[in-house]
Order: structure tokens, then sequence, then C-alpha cells
């Protein structure tokens, strides 16, 4: 007998797990035969995030390798990049202070500006993918919109050459396992992140040299900038590009594709944005609610911590279970509703507390402005498949195809 | 209390007014609503006040916003003068009479004059509690005076003095007691405070007190001498010496008033002289004072930002409530902010009367920190110095009353959490 959590992992609950809430948010923290808790309640999650006595460093020691049989390659460069990738994790992975050290200049080169600056190409780079459908009556969104769009906005804002960007589609999906507790513990994942790693820090290094050499306005050269003693150290810089790239790649998609098929099952919303587009900007807030892009993140316990009638021991991996959190009654009402009209929507869709989404805005405007756009230029879309196909990962879940029928696309 | 209110006047036009009616209207009152204040500006935001404004940053508008169907009457720019219980009527200055059935009394603070009026009155000379007032003062540090004083050991001193330093005014601070703040927030605290002043370049002055102003031929303020003969020159100098509650109004309308304010139950209903709630009337605010929960129902008042408006949405609640099973009590834990010096100051529960401090995370040489207090072994407060992200796990351990310190362990704690008094300060 598998557990809700288990559950919940099982690929084939991956159309629908909010069936399964219910019943795990009746003991709010909930131990798992493996010693995880998965606290499924909003009150509990948001205090979590707030408590510091979780940390965030969570990742497992990288253990195994393939071993190579050259001495030098097995004893020296592997254990020592290990190491570096220990000490130089993801600020995701990082608690303060040196989490916060990163996450601020992070802040500063994603400013505010930079990002009301991403409008006007976002609007074309939709524009344009739209433009490219016409003719077509068969389509699938996640390749057509859903993943190039927001592929290219983090490129362009980190500085990566477009002719570049494929590359970063399969490194994205493997690293992605990282947060994916049941899958990145194993060692087949554990030795192709390795290996992925590698091939991605090789190309940014370079990539940073030449924004070294010539700056340009974008994120990559701001973080590369000044001299050693200010700047952040290559390893962090690298790890801090992978992390952007990687979420770059791996919620928006979500959002944008989520979106659309919540738009399609409640068609009275889909007319309504049609009709009020300033609408958008609490339509996505509810999105955000009702089918969060990340559905969990993970944690880990370093002290006991009382909570809720349980003790969380010190030591133990903690599951804060977003998704749940969003659908929980005794804080949002008719809370398996989508409602863009919601008042006090505190949803966790960004997470909370200290490692709240440093990219919040962008994917805002990212999914604002695809969506109105989607939605006044598809002529009668409809879904050929509902649930459609999902990708495999719980955490960052999401359909891999949305196969839709259109009448055609009008002109923008 | 009987019949389902009609006619509600609220007396006060700022935060706490402003919160109260939204309020009224939230929970579905539908009668006449009447807000009087004797200020001409529409109810405006504080804090600012003593930040931004004073740079001209904000001043583009404080103005607190307001919900478009809150179908609201504002008397603005008179002062009640009165409040006759058995009429129940508020009396304005311009004789009119505004008749109630439910009345919340919302006129908070104003700032303590100087003592000496000769003095007061010297041009040059500030308080600093309105929008006027700030004003004012923006004016005169736009003209870049010489040098800029503030009296007073409190967070306005401090963060007056903050933005003077930031617009690179010379400033002097002077401060009565050997440490500032170290009445509100204990000794560790006031002396990193003063720490971080000094090192932003504030001229600070402990223990100093001023023996006399100095004007000049036309009434303006030339310079002051201190008790131990320092001469300072100045032509702008700003008294920040707290806060006197405004309750003159309802004198002789037997209500239990003093210094502390108006006295009011954990309902927030207002008391008569003999103790018991008046009828009708209520108090929420700077005005208030009240029984607190959370330290055994001692009876506190403060002045912030947040307490005013969680006060004023259960007095609210409470104007409406059809009888006493339906009353809410007024369970909010005080909380506080302030910016100076570029670092952000935030603080849950009341560290006034507790004996035990701890940095529990990050350093105070970082300037990043966050500290507990303890009381009798129990955690009452907390504050944090640009970690408050923290906060909200130490307001609920305040809340259960931890023991101190609480939440041990995890995320950026010092090896040793070294336990200090409250008298003792930091370096
Ligand atoms: C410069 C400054 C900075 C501050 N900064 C912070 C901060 O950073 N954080 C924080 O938590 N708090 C801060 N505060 C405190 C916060 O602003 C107050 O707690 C809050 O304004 C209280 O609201 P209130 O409505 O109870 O009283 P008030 O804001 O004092 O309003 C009372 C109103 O009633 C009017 N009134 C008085 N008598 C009468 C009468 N007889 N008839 C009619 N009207 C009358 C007054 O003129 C005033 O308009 C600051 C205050 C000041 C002055």
């Amino acid at each position: 007998m598998s557990t809700l959590f288990e559950r919940f992992l099982d690929p084939t609950n991956r159309a629908d797990p909010y069936s399964l809430f219910a019943e795990l948010r009746r003991q709010p923290v909930c131990p798992q035969a493996d010693g995880t808790y998965v606290v499924g309640t909003h009150a509990e999650i948001d205090r979590l995030m707030h408590d510091p006595r979780i940390s965030s460093d969570d990742l497992p020691d990288p253990q195994h390798f393939r071993w190579t049989g050259r001495p030098i390659t097995d004893l020296i460069i592997r254990p020592v990049r290990a190491e570096i990738r220990k000490r130089h994790r993801p600020f995701i992975f990082r608690d303060p202070p040196d989490h916060d050290a990163l996450r601020s200049r992070v802040m500063r080169a994603l400013s505010v500006e930079r990002v009301r600056g991403m409008r006007a190409t976002t609007e074309r780079l939709t524009g344009e993918l739209i433009d490219k459908l016409s003719g077509q009556t068969r389509i699938d969104l996640v390749a057509a919109v859903s993943y190039p769009l927001p592929v290219t906005v983090i490129c362009h804002l980190l500085g990566v050459p477009p002719e570049d960007e494929a590359r970063f589609h399969g490194w994205a999906t493997q690293l992605a396992t990282a947060l994916e507790p049941n899958q990145r513990g194993d060692e087949e994942t554990q030795a192709k992140n390795e290996e992925t790693f590698g091939e991605i820090a090789d190309y940014i290094q370079d990539l940073v040299k030449a924004k070294r050499r010539e700056p340009q306005d974008d994120i990559l050269s701001d973080l590369a900038a000044g001299d050693e003693s200010q700047r952040m150290n290559d390893y962090d810089l690298i790890a801090t590009a992978v992390l952007l790239l990687v979420a770059g790649h791996e919620t928006t998609v979500n959002l944008i594709t989520n979106g659309v098929l919540t738009l399609l099952r409640f068609p009275e919303q889909l007319e309504r944005l049609r009709r009020e587009p300033e609408i958008a900007p609490r339509l996505i807030e509810e999105l955000l609610r009702y089918e969060p892009p990340v559905q969990y993140r993970t944690r880990l316990a370093l002290a006991d911590i009382p909570i809720a009638g349980t003790t969380i021991p010190e030591g133990a991996p903690v599951v804060l279970l977003i998704a749940s959190g969003n659908r929980d009654p005794a804080r949002f009402t008719d809370p398996d509703r989508f409602d863009p009209d919601r008042r006090d929507n505190r949803h966790l869709g960004f997470g909370g507390g200290l490692h709240y989404c440093v990219g919040a805005p962008l994917a805002r405007i990212e999914a604002e402005i695809a969506l109105v756009a989607l939605s006044r230029r598809l002529r009668e879309p409809r879904l050929l498949a509902d649930p459609p196909p999902y990708r495999q990962g719980a955490s960052l879940r999401g359909p891999s195809a949305l196969p839709l029928a259109i009448g055609g696309v009008e002109q923008s | 209390m009987s019949e389902a209110p009609g006619r509600v006047v609220i007396v006060g036009a700022s935060l706490a007014g402003l919160s109260a009616a939204k309020a009224l209207r939230t929970e579905g009152f539908s009668g006449s609503l009447v807000l009087a204040g004797d200020e001409p500006h529409l109810p405006y935001d504080r804090p600012p006040l003593s930040k931004q404004a004073l740079r001209g940053l904000t001043s583009a508008d404080t103005t607190l916003p307001q919900p478009a169907d809150l179908d609201l009457e504002f008397r603005l720019g008179v002062p009640a003068t009165g409040l006759d219980r058995a009429e129940r009527t508020v009396i304005l200055a311009d004789g009119s009479r505004l008749a109630f059935d439910r009345c919340l009394v919302a006129t908070g603070a104003r700032a303590r004059p100087w003592p000496n009026s000769a003095e007061a009155a010297l041009d040059g000379v500030f308080t600093l509690r309105t929008r006027d007032d700030a004003e004012r003062i923006a004016a005169r540090l736009r003209d870049r005076p010489g040098r800029v004083v503030l009296v007073g050991g409190g967070f306005i001193s401090f963060e007056v003095a903050s933005v003077c330093r930031e617009m690179d005014i010379p400033v002097t601070v002077l401060v009565r007691d050997s440490l500032p703040l170290a009445g509100a927030v204990g000794a560790p605290l006031g002396s990193f405070v003063a720490e971080v002043a000094r090192g932003a370049g504030v001229d600070l002055r402990l223990d100093a007190a001023i023996a006399r102003m100095q004007g000049d031929a036309r009434g303006r303020l030339a310079g002051l001498v201190l008790e131990d003969g320092d001469r300072i020159e100045t032509a702008c100098l700003v008294v920040a010496i707290g806060a006197e509650r405004n309750t003159a109004w309802l004198d002789g309308a037997g209500l239990a008033t003093d210094r502390n304010g108006l006295r009011c139950d954990r309902f927030c209903r207002a008391l008569g002289a003999d103790g018991t709630p008046a009828d009708g009337i209520f108090a929420a605010g700077d005005v208030a004072h009240w029984p607190n929960p959370h330290d055994g129902g001692a009876l506190v008042a403060v002045e912030h930002w947040g307490n005013a408006v969680a006060q004023a949405r259960t007095a609210a609640r409470n104007m409406l409530a059809g009888d006493a099973a339906a009353l809410v009590p007024h369970d909010h834990l005080p909380d506080f902010w302030s910016q100076q010096f570029g670092l952000t100051i935030k603080l849950v529960g009341l560290a006034a009367g507790s004996d035990a401090f701890a940095v529990v995370r990050g350093s105070m040489e970082e300037r990043r920190f966050l500290a507990v207090f303890g009381k009798a072994g129990r955690t009452v407060a907390s504050a944090s110095v640009d970690s408050a992200r923290w906060l909200p796990a130490y307001r609920a351990a305040i809340l259960e009353g931890a023991p101190f310190p609480p939440l041990p362990g995890g995320v950026d704690a010092p090896a040793r959490v070294a336990m200090q008094s409250l008298e003792e300060p930091t370096r």
C-alpha cells in the first residue's frame, strides 16, 4: 500500500494530483516511511518557509561516480569538481548568509527596469510565434509557444547568443532532476548530471570570458563585471547562470501551458480574458494558485521542529507541498474552484520567505503577454486530449505537449 | 449594546479613523458614516514623514488609499471640542453637532512641544507629526542649513538624522539619557543604533541636555547652549521628545482619560470615569490605552502603525456587534518598524520590561541580525535588523510564550548564543 505522497509522485497521477490532497491535509505534517515529512497545509507551509531551523541546502552529496579507469580523472579531477560543486551550489540550495549575498546580486541584475524592458521584446516574440501558426489546424502549444517563448526571453536576458539556445534544451531538462528527490538520488542520474553540468559550465565559462572582454546590456555581463573583490567568484557565477537558465526553461513553460489548458477547460474565462485583457494579472495569480508550475519544494530540518502536533526531527527531509497548500480550504474559500476574481489570494505559487522566486515579475509578464495574445489570436481553440500527456517531474509539473485544434489565427 | 447602529461618527481622520471606516463598510455597515478631523487634509500616512518625505521623495502623495465606494462624509479642518454622552453627539468647534449611535475616538497623539514656549516659538524650531510639519522641515533642509540638531533619543530623531546625513547635512543628536532608545528596546540595541549613527557621521551627544536656545534679533534660532556649557550653532532644530495623547477635547465627557490616553477594555470600548464601558463609545490607535493580553492584561499605549490598523478593525467589528457574546478582543501583538542609515529595523512584541537579550541569527558586526527579548524565561519580543524574513517564526514563538531563547539551532545561528542583560550596552 503506497502512501498518499508516493501516489502523488506516481506519474499515473500527474494529470490530477489535487484529488489526493484533501486526505493528505488531514494530517498537516505527515511523516513518511522513509523519514521524510510532507507538509500540505497552507499555514504550516508558510510557517516553515519562514522558519530559521529549515535549510534549503538539502542536495545529497555526490557520492557515486562511474569509473572511467583513468586515475587522474577518477581520483583527482572528479572528486575536486564534486567538492567545488558542493561548495558552490546555486543559491536556491543555499542558506543565509551566503544565500543573501548571491541573491541580492541577482536581484540587482534582474532589476525592475530590465524586466519591464523585456515587455516589448516578449510581445514581439509572442506575435512571431503565433504568426508561424497561420495555416495550421493542429498544433502543439508547448512546442509552438510555451517552450520557445520563455527560453528565448531568458537567453536574451542573460546574454546567451540565440544560435546557442537549442543546446540548453537537453541540458536544462537533465538538470531539472535536481528538484525531484525521487530522481536525483540515483547513481545514473547523478552521473548524468555531473556530465551535463560539466558541459554547461564550460560553455558558460567561455561566455563569461567573452562578456568580460566585451560587456553588453545583459545579466551575465552585470554579474561578471567588477573586480574580483566585489563580484561573485566564477564558480558561483556559473552555478547562478545555470540556475537562471534552468528556472527560465522549466517553470514559465508550465505556467503558460497550464494557463491555456485551464482556460480551455473554463471557456467562459477564456472569453472573458479575450474581452477584458485587464483581468490578466489577477487571472495569472489564480493560475499560480490553482495549477502551480512548481508543485513542491524540499527542505531539511536543522533542529527538532514541533509543529501542528508533530515534531519534525533534526535531519529530516521536509517536503513543502505548495500545490496542496494552494488548495487548503482553511485558507481559501472554495479552493478547488478556478476563480480569477478571488480576493486576498495569498497563494504559494512563487514560494515564500527568503527563497521567494526572484523571477516572479518576469514570469508574470511573460504569462500575461502570452495568454492575452493567445486568447485573442487563436480561432476556436479546442483541446485534442484532456488530460494532455505530462512530463515526468512531479515537482516541476506540466504537460509535455498540449495538442490543440484551431480554426486558424487572427492577424495581430 | 442594543439596536443596530444607523449613524457612526469617527473623530480623528487619520490612520485609525480611516481604517475603522473601511472595516465598518467591509463588515456590512450601510448607515451614515462621518469622519471628522481637525487637519485640512484627507487621511494620510505618517511613517514616510520622517523618512522619504523629508527629501521630497514621496511628497507626491502620502494620502492613504481609499476605496471609491466608501460612502463617507468628511468633516475636515474643524476640531471636535466635546462629546455629549447623554445626547450622543460630538460637538465641533464651529458649533455644529454630529449625532451618533456609535462613536469612535481616534484622535491619536500630537508631538510633545518643547517646554520653553519662548524657545519653541523661535523660527527654525520644529516638531514633526503632521504633513505640514514635514513640509516645513523639508523646505528648510532644501536650503541646506549649516547644521541640524535633533533633540530626543527616539526612532523619529534617528530617522530624521539619517535623512540629513543622506543629504550630507551635518547633524547633531542630543539624547538626555546615557543611551538612545534604551527604554524602548534595551541597552544592547540602543548602543547598536548609537554606533550606526556615529558611523554615518552623526554627532551624537549622550547625557546631553539643552540649557537654553539662542535667537537672533529677528526671532530666528541661532544656536543653543548645553548644560555642560558647549555651544552648538544651528538654525534648524527638530524637537522629537515623544507624543502627547489628544484627549483634551474629551474633558467633561466623564470618560477615563489621563496622560496615557483614553482607557478602553479589551474590546476597544471606551471606559467611563467609573471604569465601566461607556455605551456606544470606542477607541483605537495612538489615543487608546488598553489591556495587553500578551502581558497578562497589563495596560499599554503604543504609538505604532500596525496597532492603529488592527485596533481600528477590532473596534469596527465590535461597534456592529449585536450583543456581548459577539465582541472580539483586541489581541494584536504590537509591532513596529523603522528605517535609518540604510537599515530596516523591525520589532514585534513589547521589549520594555524584559530582562534578557540575545542575538540569535546573524551578527551585530555584520549589521544584519535578529535578536530576542526574554522576560521571566519566556520570549516576549524580537527585533530584526535587515533580517525581517525570520520575524514571522519569532512572532509565532512569542504568541506561544516559547521559552527563552526560542528556536535553537538552524540557519545562520551564532556558534554560541550569548545572553546579555538589557542594561549592558553591546560595545
Ligand atoms: C513622523 C512619524 C513617523 C512614524 N513612523 C512610524 C514607523 O516607521 N512605524 C510605525 O509603526 N509607526 C510609525 N509612526 C506612528 C504611526 O504613524 C502612528 O501610530 C499612527 O499614525 C497612529 O494613527 P492614529 O490614527 O491612531 O493617530 P494619528 O495619526 O495621530 O491621527 C489622529 C488624528 O486626529 C486628529 N485630531 C486630534 N484631535 C482632534 C480633535 N479634537 N478633533 C478632530 N481631530 C482631531 C489629529 O490631527 C490627527 O489627524 C510614525 C509617526 C510619526 C509622527
